[in-house]
Protein backbone atom coordinates (compact mmCIF):
# COMPACT_ATOMS: atom_id res chain seq x y z
CA UNK A 1 0.00 0.00 0.00
CA UNK A 2 2.62 1.78 1.06
CA UNK A 3 4.68 1.49 -1.65
CA UNK A 4 1.85 1.92 -4.66
CA UNK A 5 0.98 5.37 -2.89
CA UNK A 6 4.52 6.69 -3.43
CA UNK A 7 4.34 6.17 -7.04
CA UNK A 8 1.21 7.31 -7.87
CA UNK A 9 2.06 10.36 -6.28
CA UNK A 10 5.39 10.23 -7.83
CA UNK A 11 3.28 9.69 -11.26
CA UNK A 12 0.73 12.53 -10.37
CA UNK A 13 3.55 15.17 -9.44
CA UNK A 14 5.30 14.41 -12.58
CA UNK A 15 2.07 14.77 -14.56
CA UNK A 16 1.27 18.08 -12.82
CA UNK A 17 4.79 19.26 -13.19
CA UNK A 18 4.61 18.73 -17.16
CA UNK A 19 1.55 20.44 -17.53
CA UNK A 20 2.40 23.51 -15.30
CA UNK A 21 5.47 24.12 -17.17
CA UNK A 22 3.94 23.52 -20.56
CA UNK A 23 1.33 25.95 -20.14
CA UNK A 24 3.51 28.89 -18.78
CA UNK A 25 6.81 28.33 -20.05
CA UNK A 26 6.21 30.03 -23.47
CA UNK A 27 4.76 33.27 -21.26
CA UNK A 28 7.67 32.91 -18.95
CA UNK A 29 10.08 32.75 -22.23
CA UNK A 30 8.39 35.92 -23.59
CA UNK A 31 8.28 37.67 -19.87
CA UNK A 32 12.35 37.03 -20.01
CA UNK A 33 12.83 38.21 -23.49
CA UNK A 34 11.34 41.74 -22.93
CA UNK A 35 13.48 41.99 -19.80
CA UNK A 36 16.58 41.50 -22.35
CA UNK A 37 19.08 44.30 -23.48
CA UNK A 38 19.47 45.01 -27.18
CA UNK A 39 22.48 43.37 -27.67
CA UNK A 40 21.74 40.38 -25.71
CA UNK A 41 18.24 39.78 -26.84
CA UNK A 42 19.90 37.01 -29.64
CA UNK A 43 21.94 35.43 -27.29
CA UNK A 44 18.93 32.55 -26.66
CA UNK A 45 19.59 32.40 -22.82
CA UNK A 46 16.44 32.34 -20.53
CA UNK A 47 17.25 33.96 -17.48
CA UNK A 48 18.58 37.73 -19.11
CA UNK A 49 22.27 38.32 -18.31
CA UNK A 50 21.23 42.03 -17.90
CA UNK A 51 18.07 42.99 -17.33
CA UNK A 52 16.28 46.35 -18.31
CA UNK A 53 13.22 47.97 -18.66
CA UNK A 54 14.16 49.76 -21.27
CA UNK A 55 11.79 48.18 -23.90
CA UNK A 56 8.40 48.88 -21.49
CA UNK A 57 9.62 52.85 -21.08
CA UNK A 58 10.19 53.49 -24.74
CA UNK A 59 6.95 52.00 -25.68
CA UNK A 60 5.64 54.99 -23.94
CA UNK A 61 7.85 57.23 -25.09
CA UNK A 62 6.42 60.78 -26.64
CA UNK A 63 2.84 60.31 -24.72
CA UNK A 64 0.16 60.34 -27.22
CA UNK A 65 1.95 58.96 -29.91
CA UNK A 66 4.40 56.86 -28.48
CA UNK A 67 3.73 53.46 -30.05
CA UNK A 68 1.35 51.80 -27.48
CA UNK A 69 -0.61 54.51 -25.29
CA UNK A 70 -3.19 54.87 -27.91
CA UNK A 71 -3.58 51.31 -29.05
CA UNK A 72 -3.85 50.25 -25.18
CA UNK A 73 -6.41 53.06 -24.69
CA UNK A 74 -8.00 51.71 -27.69
CA UNK A 75 -8.13 48.13 -26.81
CA UNK A 76 -9.99 48.65 -23.70
CA UNK A 77 -12.29 50.73 -24.62
CA UNK A 78 -13.53 49.32 -27.39
CA UNK A 79 -13.89 45.47 -25.56
CA UNK A 80 -15.64 47.18 -22.70
CA UNK A 81 -17.98 49.33 -24.52
CA UNK A 82 -18.23 45.75 -27.07
CA UNK A 83 -18.79 43.73 -24.14
CA UNK A 84 -21.39 46.11 -21.88
CA UNK A 85 -23.73 46.31 -25.45
CA UNK A 86 -22.92 42.86 -25.99
CA UNK A 87 -23.99 41.98 -22.32
CA UNK A 88 -27.26 44.36 -22.31
CA UNK A 89 -28.45 43.00 -25.46
CA UNK A 90 -28.00 39.34 -24.91
CA UNK A 91 -29.72 39.45 -21.60
CA UNK A 92 -32.67 40.71 -23.03
CA UNK A 93 -32.89 37.84 -25.69
CA UNK A 94 -31.66 34.92 -23.01
CA UNK A 95 -34.32 36.09 -20.51
CA UNK A 96 -36.94 35.79 -23.49
CA UNK A 97 -35.28 32.27 -24.88
CA UNK A 98 -35.03 30.94 -20.80
CA UNK A 99 -38.52 31.46 -19.42
CA UNK A 100 -40.75 33.11 -22.46
CA UNK A 101 -42.77 30.76 -25.07
CA UNK A 102 -42.64 32.38 -28.18
CA UNK A 103 -41.91 30.81 -31.66
CA UNK A 104 -38.53 31.16 -33.05
CA UNK A 105 -36.77 30.37 -29.91
CA UNK A 106 -34.89 27.67 -31.13
CA UNK A 107 -34.69 29.55 -34.32
CA UNK A 108 -32.48 32.47 -32.54
CA UNK A 109 -30.35 30.05 -30.84
CA UNK A 110 -29.37 27.89 -33.51
CA UNK A 111 -29.36 31.58 -35.84
CA UNK A 112 -26.51 32.26 -32.74
CA UNK A 113 -24.55 28.70 -33.26
CA UNK A 114 -24.39 29.38 -37.04
CA UNK A 115 -22.88 33.09 -35.95
CA UNK A 116 -20.06 31.57 -33.94
CA UNK A 117 -19.34 29.39 -36.69
CA UNK A 118 -18.58 32.09 -39.31
CA UNK A 119 -15.52 32.72 -40.69
CA UNK A 120 -14.86 36.51 -39.82
CA UNK A 121 -13.01 36.81 -42.78
CA UNK A 122 -15.78 36.33 -44.65
CA UNK A 123 -17.28 39.75 -43.27
CA UNK A 124 -13.96 41.60 -43.96
CA UNK A 125 -14.06 42.48 -47.31
CA UNK A 126 -17.79 43.44 -47.52
CA UNK A 127 -17.68 45.40 -44.17
CA UNK A 128 -14.21 47.18 -45.40
CA UNK A 129 -16.05 48.53 -47.98
CA UNK A 130 -19.40 49.30 -46.07
CA UNK A 131 -17.38 51.09 -43.34
CA UNK A 132 -15.34 52.95 -45.72
CA UNK A 133 -18.80 54.42 -47.63
CA UNK A 134 -20.97 55.33 -44.34
CA UNK A 135 -17.39 57.05 -42.85
CA UNK A 136 -16.77 54.81 -40.05
CA UNK A 137 -13.55 53.02 -41.28
CA UNK A 138 -11.05 53.12 -38.77
CA UNK A 139 -12.79 54.36 -35.78
CA UNK A 140 -14.10 52.98 -32.46
CA UNK A 141 -17.82 52.02 -33.87
CA UNK A 142 -15.85 50.18 -36.99
CA UNK A 143 -14.75 47.69 -34.78
CA UNK A 144 -16.88 47.41 -31.93
CA UNK A 145 -20.14 46.57 -34.55
CA UNK A 146 -18.70 43.65 -35.49
CA UNK A 147 -17.36 42.74 -31.79
CA UNK A 148 -20.36 42.78 -30.80
CA UNK A 149 -22.31 40.78 -33.55
CA UNK A 150 -19.59 37.67 -33.00
CA UNK A 151 -19.70 38.09 -29.03
CA UNK A 152 -23.51 38.11 -28.95
CA UNK A 153 -23.62 34.23 -29.72
CA UNK A 154 -21.33 33.63 -27.00
CA UNK A 155 -23.13 35.94 -24.49
CA UNK A 156 -26.25 34.27 -25.53
CA UNK A 157 -25.14 31.14 -24.94
CA UNK A 158 -23.68 31.27 -21.67
CA UNK A 159 -26.54 33.28 -20.48
CA UNK A 160 -29.34 31.12 -21.10
CA UNK A 161 -27.46 28.26 -19.17
CA UNK A 162 -27.32 30.12 -16.00
CA UNK A 163 -30.95 31.66 -16.11
CA UNK A 164 -32.68 28.48 -16.73
CA UNK A 165 -30.80 27.81 -13.42
CA UNK A 166 -32.90 30.53 -11.49
CA UNK A 167 -35.19 29.75 -9.79
CA UNK A 168 -38.06 32.25 -11.13
CA UNK A 169 -40.76 31.55 -8.75
CA UNK A 170 -38.89 33.27 -5.60
CA UNK A 171 -39.74 36.37 -7.94
CA UNK A 172 -43.27 35.59 -7.54
CA UNK A 173 -43.05 34.98 -4.06
CA UNK A 174 -41.12 38.33 -3.30
CA UNK A 175 -44.14 39.46 -4.75
CA UNK A 176 -46.82 37.66 -2.47
CA UNK A 177 -44.30 39.11 -0.02
CA UNK A 178 -45.54 42.39 -0.53
CA UNK A 179 -42.98 43.41 -2.71
CA UNK A 180 -43.20 45.56 -5.88
CA UNK A 181 -42.51 43.59 -9.28
CA UNK A 182 -39.52 46.39 -9.52
CA UNK A 183 -38.68 45.67 -5.74
CA UNK A 184 -38.89 42.03 -6.50
CA UNK A 185 -36.60 42.16 -9.37
CA UNK A 186 -34.11 44.34 -8.37
CA UNK A 187 -33.93 42.78 -4.72
CA UNK A 188 -34.31 38.73 -5.44
CA UNK A 189 -33.86 38.18 -9.36
CA UNK A 190 -30.86 40.53 -9.89
CA UNK A 191 -28.59 39.21 -7.43
CA UNK A 192 -29.33 35.74 -8.92
CA UNK A 193 -28.27 36.69 -12.67
CA UNK A 194 -25.40 38.89 -11.94
CA UNK A 195 -23.03 36.03 -11.63
CA UNK A 196 -23.95 34.70 -15.00
CA UNK A 197 -23.67 38.16 -16.52
CA UNK A 198 -20.61 38.62 -14.92
CA UNK A 199 -18.95 35.39 -16.40
CA UNK A 200 -20.53 35.84 -19.75
CA UNK A 201 -18.65 39.47 -19.28
CA UNK A 202 -15.57 38.24 -18.92
CA UNK A 203 -15.80 35.66 -22.26
CA UNK A 204 -16.97 38.23 -24.21
CA UNK A 205 -14.22 40.69 -23.18
CA UNK A 206 -11.26 38.06 -23.71
CA UNK A 207 -12.97 37.23 -26.82
CA UNK A 208 -12.47 41.24 -28.08
CA UNK A 209 -9.10 41.67 -26.53
CA UNK A 210 -8.31 38.69 -28.22
CA UNK A 211 -9.07 39.72 -31.41
CA UNK A 212 -6.71 40.14 -34.87
CA UNK A 213 -8.58 40.08 -38.05
CA UNK A 214 -10.81 42.74 -37.74
CA UNK A 215 -8.38 45.21 -36.02
CA UNK A 216 -5.97 44.99 -38.39
CA UNK A 217 -8.66 45.18 -41.61
CA UNK A 218 -10.98 47.52 -40.70
CA UNK A 219 -8.37 50.20 -39.17
CA UNK A 220 -5.41 52.30 -40.96
CA UNK A 221 -3.80 54.09 -38.02
CA UNK A 222 -3.26 54.29 -34.42
CA UNK A 223 -6.39 56.24 -33.96
CA UNK A 224 -8.42 53.29 -33.21
CA UNK A 225 -6.03 50.33 -33.71
CA UNK A 226 -5.73 47.88 -31.18
CA UNK A 227 -2.82 46.21 -29.30
CA UNK A 228 -3.18 43.16 -31.37
CA UNK A 229 -2.81 45.37 -34.73
CA UNK A 230 -0.59 47.77 -33.44
CA UNK A 231 2.12 45.00 -32.03
CA UNK A 232 2.27 43.70 -35.95
CA UNK A 233 3.11 47.07 -37.49
CA UNK A 234 6.00 47.85 -35.10
CA UNK A 235 8.80 48.53 -36.80
CA UNK A 236 12.51 48.77 -35.20
CA UNK A 237 14.46 52.21 -34.35
CA UNK A 238 15.69 52.29 -37.67
CA UNK A 239 15.84 50.18 -40.84
CA UNK A 240 18.34 47.55 -39.24
CA UNK A 241 17.09 47.12 -35.76
CA UNK A 242 14.43 44.65 -34.95
CA UNK A 243 11.68 45.80 -32.70
CA UNK A 244 11.85 42.12 -31.01
CA UNK A 245 12.01 43.26 -27.32
CA UNK A 246 9.26 46.06 -27.83
CA UNK A 247 6.99 43.59 -28.92
CA UNK A 248 7.66 40.98 -26.41
CA UNK A 249 7.33 43.74 -24.23
CA UNK A 250 4.00 44.98 -25.39
CA UNK A 251 3.10 40.99 -25.76
CA UNK A 252 3.61 40.63 -21.79
CA UNK A 253 1.57 43.93 -21.24
CA UNK A 254 -1.87 43.01 -23.35
CA UNK A 255 -1.26 39.42 -21.33
CA UNK A 256 -1.06 40.84 -17.79
CA UNK A 257 -4.66 41.91 -17.48
CA UNK A 258 -5.80 39.03 -18.90
CA UNK A 259 -3.76 36.78 -16.77
CA UNK A 260 -4.83 38.73 -13.59
CA UNK A 261 -8.86 37.72 -14.57
CA UNK A 262 -7.79 33.86 -14.74
CA UNK A 263 -6.66 34.41 -11.38
CA UNK A 264 -9.37 35.83 -9.86
CA UNK A 265 -12.72 34.59 -11.48
CA UNK A 266 -11.27 31.48 -13.19
CA UNK A 267 -14.06 28.88 -11.55
CA UNK A 268 -16.52 31.60 -13.13
CA UNK A 269 -14.31 31.68 -16.39
CA UNK A 270 -14.64 27.52 -16.79
CA UNK A 271 -18.11 27.20 -15.45
CA UNK A 272 -18.94 29.89 -18.20
CA UNK A 273 -17.16 27.99 -21.52
CA UNK A 274 -18.53 24.60 -20.90
CA UNK A 275 -22.25 25.57 -19.14
CA UNK A 276 -23.71 26.13 -23.07
CA UNK A 277 -21.54 23.05 -24.64
CA UNK A 278 -23.36 20.37 -21.64
CA UNK A 279 -26.32 21.80 -20.21
CA UNK A 280 -27.19 23.15 -23.71
CA UNK B 1 -43.82 28.55 -14.73
CA UNK B 2 -41.97 28.54 -17.81
CA UNK B 3 -38.16 27.66 -15.99
CA UNK B 4 -39.05 23.50 -17.33
CA UNK B 5 -40.31 24.69 -20.66
CA UNK B 6 -41.90 21.60 -22.31
CA UNK B 7 -40.60 20.03 -25.68
CA UNK B 8 -41.67 21.77 -28.65
CA UNK B 9 -43.86 18.64 -29.28
CA UNK B 10 -46.08 19.27 -26.63
CA UNK B 11 -46.34 23.07 -26.67
CA UNK B 12 -47.67 22.31 -30.58
CA UNK B 13 -49.94 19.82 -28.85
CA UNK B 14 -51.42 22.47 -26.83
CA UNK B 15 -50.82 25.34 -29.35
CA UNK B 16 -53.81 24.30 -31.47
CA UNK B 17 -56.16 25.65 -29.88
CA UNK B 18 -56.96 29.58 -30.14
CA UNK B 19 -54.11 31.58 -28.33
CA UNK B 20 -55.29 32.98 -25.20
CA UNK B 21 -54.48 36.77 -24.47
CA UNK B 22 -51.70 36.00 -22.28
CA UNK B 23 -49.65 33.65 -24.82
CA UNK B 24 -50.21 36.62 -27.40
CA UNK B 25 -48.50 38.82 -24.87
CA UNK B 26 -45.69 36.47 -24.23
CA UNK B 27 -45.07 35.87 -27.61
CA UNK B 28 -44.72 39.24 -28.83
CA UNK B 29 -42.76 40.55 -25.19
CA UNK B 30 -40.52 37.35 -26.62
CA UNK B 31 -39.95 39.29 -30.21
CA UNK B 32 -39.16 42.28 -28.62
CA UNK B 33 -36.44 41.14 -25.90
CA UNK B 34 -35.18 38.90 -28.65
CA UNK B 35 -35.12 41.75 -32.00
CA UNK B 36 -32.25 44.01 -30.79
CA UNK B 37 -29.55 41.20 -30.64
CA UNK B 38 -30.97 39.41 -33.78
CA UNK B 39 -30.87 42.40 -35.65
CA UNK B 40 -27.42 43.46 -34.32
CA UNK B 41 -25.97 39.40 -35.43
CA UNK B 42 -27.77 39.56 -38.86
CA UNK B 43 -26.26 42.83 -39.50
CA UNK B 44 -22.92 41.83 -39.57
CA UNK B 45 -22.89 38.36 -41.13
CA UNK B 46 -25.86 37.82 -43.32
CA UNK B 47 -26.01 41.09 -44.82
CA UNK B 48 -22.15 41.57 -45.21
CA UNK B 49 -22.41 37.49 -46.88
CA UNK B 50 -25.10 38.82 -49.44
CA UNK B 51 -22.77 41.76 -50.40
CA UNK B 52 -19.91 39.89 -50.71
CA UNK B 53 -21.89 37.22 -53.23
CA UNK B 54 -22.74 40.33 -55.28
CA UNK B 55 -19.46 41.96 -54.96
CA UNK B 56 -17.79 38.21 -56.33
CA UNK B 57 -19.98 38.41 -59.44
CA UNK B 58 -18.06 42.06 -60.05
CA UNK B 59 -14.88 43.27 -61.44
CA UNK B 60 -13.73 45.93 -59.00
CA UNK B 61 -9.97 46.65 -58.09
CA UNK B 62 -10.35 49.67 -56.14
CA UNK B 63 -6.68 50.44 -57.32
CA UNK B 64 -8.73 50.57 -60.78
CA UNK B 65 -11.92 52.00 -60.27
CA UNK B 66 -13.06 52.39 -64.02
CA UNK B 67 -12.76 49.10 -64.75
CA UNK B 68 -15.08 47.60 -62.54
CA UNK B 69 -18.34 45.89 -64.10
CA UNK B 70 -20.36 42.69 -64.03
CA UNK B 71 -18.51 39.80 -64.67
CA UNK B 72 -20.31 36.54 -63.52
CA UNK B 73 -18.97 34.18 -62.16
CA UNK B 74 -15.20 34.87 -63.84
CA UNK B 75 -14.27 35.33 -60.51
CA UNK B 76 -14.55 32.36 -58.89
CA UNK B 77 -13.49 30.69 -62.30
CA UNK B 78 -10.36 32.83 -61.51
CA UNK B 79 -9.94 31.50 -57.62
CA UNK B 80 -10.65 27.73 -58.51
CA UNK B 81 -8.46 27.40 -61.29
CA UNK B 82 -5.34 29.01 -59.36
CA UNK B 83 -2.75 26.64 -57.41
CA UNK B 84 -2.66 29.53 -55.07
CA UNK B 85 -6.49 28.68 -53.71
CA UNK B 86 -5.70 25.10 -53.57
CA UNK B 87 -2.31 25.08 -51.93
CA UNK B 88 -3.66 27.31 -48.78
CA UNK B 89 -6.89 25.32 -49.14
CA UNK B 90 -4.92 22.33 -48.24
CA UNK B 91 -2.38 24.03 -45.93
CA UNK B 92 -5.55 25.12 -43.69
CA UNK B 93 -6.86 21.45 -43.70
CA UNK B 94 -3.31 19.99 -43.26
CA UNK B 95 -3.28 22.47 -40.04
CA UNK B 96 -6.64 22.12 -38.65
CA UNK B 97 -6.89 18.14 -38.88
CA UNK B 98 -2.89 18.02 -37.73
CA UNK B 99 -3.65 20.59 -34.44
CA UNK B 100 -7.43 19.43 -34.05
CA UNK B 101 -6.32 15.46 -33.47
CA UNK B 102 -3.19 16.23 -31.34
CA UNK B 103 -5.54 18.61 -29.29
CA UNK B 104 -7.88 15.63 -29.22
CA UNK B 105 -5.09 13.66 -27.27
CA UNK B 106 -3.46 16.12 -25.38
CA UNK B 107 -6.91 17.63 -24.64
CA UNK B 108 -8.24 14.13 -23.04
CA UNK B 109 -5.23 13.39 -21.51
CA UNK B 110 -5.73 16.48 -19.05
CA UNK B 111 -9.30 16.48 -18.79
CA UNK B 112 -8.51 12.92 -17.14
CA UNK B 113 -5.80 14.53 -14.85
CA UNK B 114 -8.15 17.39 -13.95
CA UNK B 115 -10.72 15.19 -12.77
CA UNK B 116 -8.75 12.08 -11.37
CA UNK B 117 -5.91 13.97 -9.78
CA UNK B 118 -5.39 13.88 -5.99
CA UNK B 119 -4.21 16.83 -5.49
CA UNK B 120 -3.18 19.92 -7.51
CA UNK B 121 -6.25 20.19 -9.27
CA UNK B 122 -6.59 24.09 -8.96
CA UNK B 123 -2.96 24.78 -10.08
CA UNK B 124 -3.58 22.55 -13.31
CA UNK B 125 -6.75 24.43 -13.84
CA UNK B 126 -5.17 27.81 -13.42
CA UNK B 127 -2.17 27.11 -15.67
CA UNK B 128 -4.13 25.69 -18.41
CA UNK B 129 -6.63 29.02 -18.74
CA UNK B 130 -3.53 31.15 -19.26
CA UNK B 131 -3.02 29.89 -22.58
CA UNK B 132 -6.55 30.02 -23.34
CA UNK B 133 -6.81 33.56 -22.28
CA UNK B 134 -3.64 34.94 -24.11
CA UNK B 135 -4.20 36.77 -27.29
CA UNK B 136 -3.38 34.93 -30.21
CA UNK B 137 -0.75 37.32 -31.11
CA UNK B 138 0.93 37.64 -28.25
CA UNK B 139 1.22 33.35 -28.50
CA UNK B 140 2.20 33.55 -32.08
CA UNK B 141 4.80 35.80 -31.09
CA UNK B 142 6.40 33.76 -28.37
CA UNK B 143 6.76 30.80 -30.96
CA UNK B 144 8.11 32.70 -33.10
CA UNK B 145 10.80 34.30 -31.07
CA UNK B 146 11.32 30.74 -29.70
CA UNK B 147 12.18 29.24 -32.52
CA UNK B 148 14.14 32.57 -34.48
CA UNK B 149 17.61 31.99 -35.12
CA UNK B 150 17.93 35.81 -34.22
CA UNK B 151 16.53 35.13 -30.14
CA UNK B 152 15.26 31.95 -30.19
CA UNK B 153 16.64 29.36 -27.81
CA UNK B 154 15.71 26.11 -29.91
CA UNK B 155 18.21 26.13 -32.22
CA UNK B 156 20.84 26.09 -29.17
CA UNK B 157 19.06 22.70 -27.73
CA UNK B 158 20.90 19.00 -27.88
CA UNK B 159 19.95 17.45 -31.42
CA UNK B 160 18.68 20.88 -33.40
CA UNK B 161 20.75 22.40 -36.11
CA UNK B 162 22.61 25.48 -34.52
CA UNK B 163 21.44 27.66 -37.44
CA UNK B 164 18.64 25.71 -38.81
CA UNK B 165 16.16 28.62 -40.36
CA UNK B 166 12.74 27.22 -39.54
CA UNK B 167 10.73 29.93 -40.98
CA UNK B 168 12.72 29.64 -44.48
CA UNK B 169 10.91 26.19 -45.34
CA UNK B 170 7.57 25.32 -45.34
CA UNK B 171 7.37 22.37 -43.11
CA UNK B 172 9.29 23.54 -40.46
CA UNK B 173 7.39 26.42 -40.36
CA UNK B 174 3.77 24.68 -40.77
CA UNK B 175 5.19 22.61 -37.30
CA UNK B 176 5.81 26.07 -35.45
CA UNK B 177 2.33 27.58 -36.48
CA UNK B 178 0.85 24.08 -35.59
CA UNK B 179 2.85 23.91 -31.93
CA UNK B 180 1.69 27.22 -31.31
CA UNK B 181 -2.01 26.76 -32.35
CA UNK B 182 -2.16 23.99 -30.05
CA UNK B 183 -0.42 25.25 -27.33
CA UNK B 184 -3.60 28.11 -27.51
CA UNK B 185 -6.12 25.83 -28.11
CA UNK B 186 -5.79 22.57 -26.16
CA UNK B 187 -7.02 23.87 -22.73
CA UNK B 188 -10.37 24.68 -24.65
CA UNK B 189 -10.48 21.20 -26.01
CA UNK B 190 -9.76 20.13 -22.47
CA UNK B 191 -12.49 22.23 -20.32
CA UNK B 192 -15.23 21.22 -22.54
CA UNK B 193 -13.69 17.19 -22.46
CA UNK B 194 -13.75 17.34 -18.38
CA UNK B 195 -17.11 18.72 -18.67
CA UNK B 196 -18.59 15.53 -20.74
CA UNK B 197 -16.06 13.21 -17.94
CA UNK B 198 -17.92 14.68 -14.96
CA UNK B 199 -21.32 13.73 -16.29
CA UNK B 200 -20.06 9.77 -16.47
CA UNK B 201 -21.44 8.11 -13.20
CA UNK B 202 -18.75 6.90 -11.06
CA UNK B 203 -20.42 3.32 -10.59
CA UNK B 204 -20.13 2.64 -13.90
CA UNK B 205 -16.60 2.14 -13.46
CA UNK B 206 -16.76 0.44 -9.66
CA UNK B 207 -18.82 -2.19 -11.59
CA UNK B 208 -16.60 -2.44 -14.37
CA UNK B 209 -13.54 -2.71 -11.70
CA UNK B 210 -15.27 -5.44 -10.11
CA UNK B 211 -16.16 -7.68 -13.17
CA UNK B 212 -12.03 -7.03 -13.76
CA UNK B 213 -11.90 -4.50 -16.39
CA UNK B 214 -8.49 -3.04 -17.03
CA UNK B 215 -8.12 0.18 -17.20
CA UNK B 216 -7.79 0.55 -21.19
CA UNK B 217 -10.95 -1.44 -21.08
CA UNK B 218 -12.92 0.57 -18.97
CA UNK B 219 -11.53 3.77 -21.10
CA UNK B 220 -12.76 2.19 -24.31
CA UNK B 221 -15.90 0.88 -23.38
CA UNK B 222 -17.13 3.11 -20.83
CA UNK B 223 -15.43 6.47 -21.00
CA UNK B 224 -15.37 7.27 -24.75
CA UNK B 225 -18.49 5.79 -25.57
CA UNK B 226 -20.24 8.26 -22.98
CA UNK B 227 -17.85 10.97 -24.09
CA UNK B 228 -18.92 10.67 -27.59
CA UNK B 229 -20.96 13.85 -27.46
CA UNK B 230 -18.72 15.89 -25.60
CA UNK B 231 -16.18 14.94 -28.20
CA UNK B 232 -17.89 15.65 -30.99
CA UNK B 233 -19.29 19.06 -30.16
CA UNK B 234 -15.67 19.88 -28.85
CA UNK B 235 -14.28 18.66 -32.58
CA UNK B 236 -16.77 20.80 -34.19
CA UNK B 237 -15.81 23.55 -32.67
CA UNK B 238 -11.97 23.46 -32.90
CA UNK B 239 -12.16 22.09 -36.42
CA UNK B 240 -13.92 25.35 -37.87
CA UNK B 241 -12.13 27.26 -35.28
CA UNK B 242 -8.87 26.10 -37.04
CA UNK B 243 -10.13 26.38 -40.21
CA UNK B 244 -10.01 30.12 -39.33
CA UNK B 245 -6.48 30.08 -39.04
CA UNK B 246 -4.81 33.86 -39.53
CA UNK B 247 -3.43 35.48 -36.90
CA UNK B 248 -0.41 32.63 -36.10
CA UNK B 249 0.37 32.37 -39.86
CA UNK B 250 0.54 36.67 -39.95
CA UNK B 251 2.71 37.16 -37.34
CA UNK B 252 5.10 34.20 -38.34
CA UNK B 253 5.07 33.94 -41.89
CA UNK B 254 2.73 36.56 -43.83
CA UNK B 255 2.24 33.63 -45.98
CA UNK B 256 6.04 32.99 -47.06
CA UNK B 257 7.14 29.73 -47.94
CA UNK B 258 3.80 28.19 -49.37
CA UNK B 259 2.44 28.81 -45.97
CA UNK B 260 -0.74 30.37 -46.52
CA UNK B 261 -4.16 29.80 -44.96
CA UNK B 262 -7.22 30.61 -47.03
CA UNK B 263 -7.74 33.65 -44.40
CA UNK B 264 -4.48 34.74 -45.63
CA UNK B 265 -5.34 34.60 -49.33
CA UNK B 266 -8.20 36.17 -48.59
CA UNK B 267 -7.16 39.39 -46.61
CA UNK B 268 -4.48 39.94 -49.16
CA UNK B 269 -6.46 39.97 -51.96
CA UNK B 270 -9.05 41.98 -49.84
CA UNK B 271 -6.88 44.36 -47.77
CA UNK B 272 -3.36 44.22 -49.13
CA UNK B 273 -4.47 44.43 -52.96
CA UNK B 274 -7.96 45.68 -52.39
CA UNK B 275 -9.19 43.98 -55.05
CA UNK B 276 -12.96 43.37 -53.44
CA UNK B 277 -14.46 41.11 -56.42
CA UNK B 278 -11.76 38.37 -56.50
CA UNK B 279 -11.08 39.20 -52.85
CA UNK B 280 -15.00 38.59 -51.98
CA UNK B 281 -15.17 35.65 -54.76
CA UNK B 282 -12.40 33.91 -51.63
CA UNK B 283 -14.82 35.14 -48.96
CA UNK B 284 -17.76 33.34 -50.11
CA UNK B 285 -15.60 30.31 -51.28
CA UNK B 286 -14.48 29.96 -47.33
CA UNK B 287 -17.89 30.86 -46.54
CA UNK B 288 -18.73 27.72 -48.29
CA UNK B 289 -16.12 25.46 -47.03
CA UNK B 290 -16.85 26.44 -43.50
CA UNK B 291 -20.83 25.69 -43.94
CA UNK B 292 -20.14 21.92 -46.06
CA UNK B 293 -17.71 21.19 -42.76
CA UNK B 294 -20.66 22.11 -40.18
CA UNK B 295 -23.23 20.28 -41.91
CA UNK B 296 -21.22 17.32 -42.17
CA UNK B 297 -21.13 17.12 -38.45
CA UNK B 298 -24.55 17.95 -37.75
CA UNK B 299 -25.98 15.85 -40.51
CA UNK B 300 -23.38 13.38 -41.20
CA UNK B 301 -21.46 12.16 -37.95
CA UNK B 302 -24.92 13.25 -35.81
CA UNK B 303 -23.21 15.82 -33.60
CA UNK B 304 -25.70 17.45 -31.30
CA UNK B 305 -25.47 21.26 -31.23
CA UNK B 306 -25.53 22.83 -27.38
CA UNK B 307 -29.47 23.87 -27.30
CA UNK B 308 -31.02 20.87 -28.81
CA UNK B 309 -31.02 19.06 -25.29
Amino acid sequence: MGKRGTREYTFWTAGLAAVIVAALFPVLWLLMLSLKTPDTIGDGRFIPEKFTLENYTSLFDGGFDSPLLRPLINSVAIALIATTIAIVLASFTAYAIARLDFPGRRAILGGALAIAMFPPISTVGPLFDMWRTLGIYDTYLGLIIPYLTFALPLAIYTLVAFFREIPWELEQAAQVDGATPFQAFTKVIAPLAAPGMFTAAILVFIFCWNDFVFAISLTSTDSSRTVPAAIAFFTGESQFTAPTGNIAAAAILVTIPIIVFVLIFQRRIVAGLTSGAVKG
Amino acid sequence: MAVNVPAPQEQAVVRTGGLSERARAERKLGWMLSAPAVAAMLLVTAYPIGYAFVLSLQKKDLRFPDESGFVGLDNYGAVLSSDLWWSSLFNTAFIAVVSVVIELVIGMALAMIMHRAIFGRGAVRTSVLVPYGIVTVVAAFAWFYAFDPGSGFVNGLPFVDDDKAWFGERWSAMAVIIAAEVWKTTPFMALLLLAGLTTIDETLYEAAKVDGATWWQRFTKITLPLMKPAILVALLFRTLDAFRVFDSIFVMTRGSQDTESISIVGYNQLISRLNLGLGSAVSVLIFLVVFAIAAFFVRGLGTRTPGEA
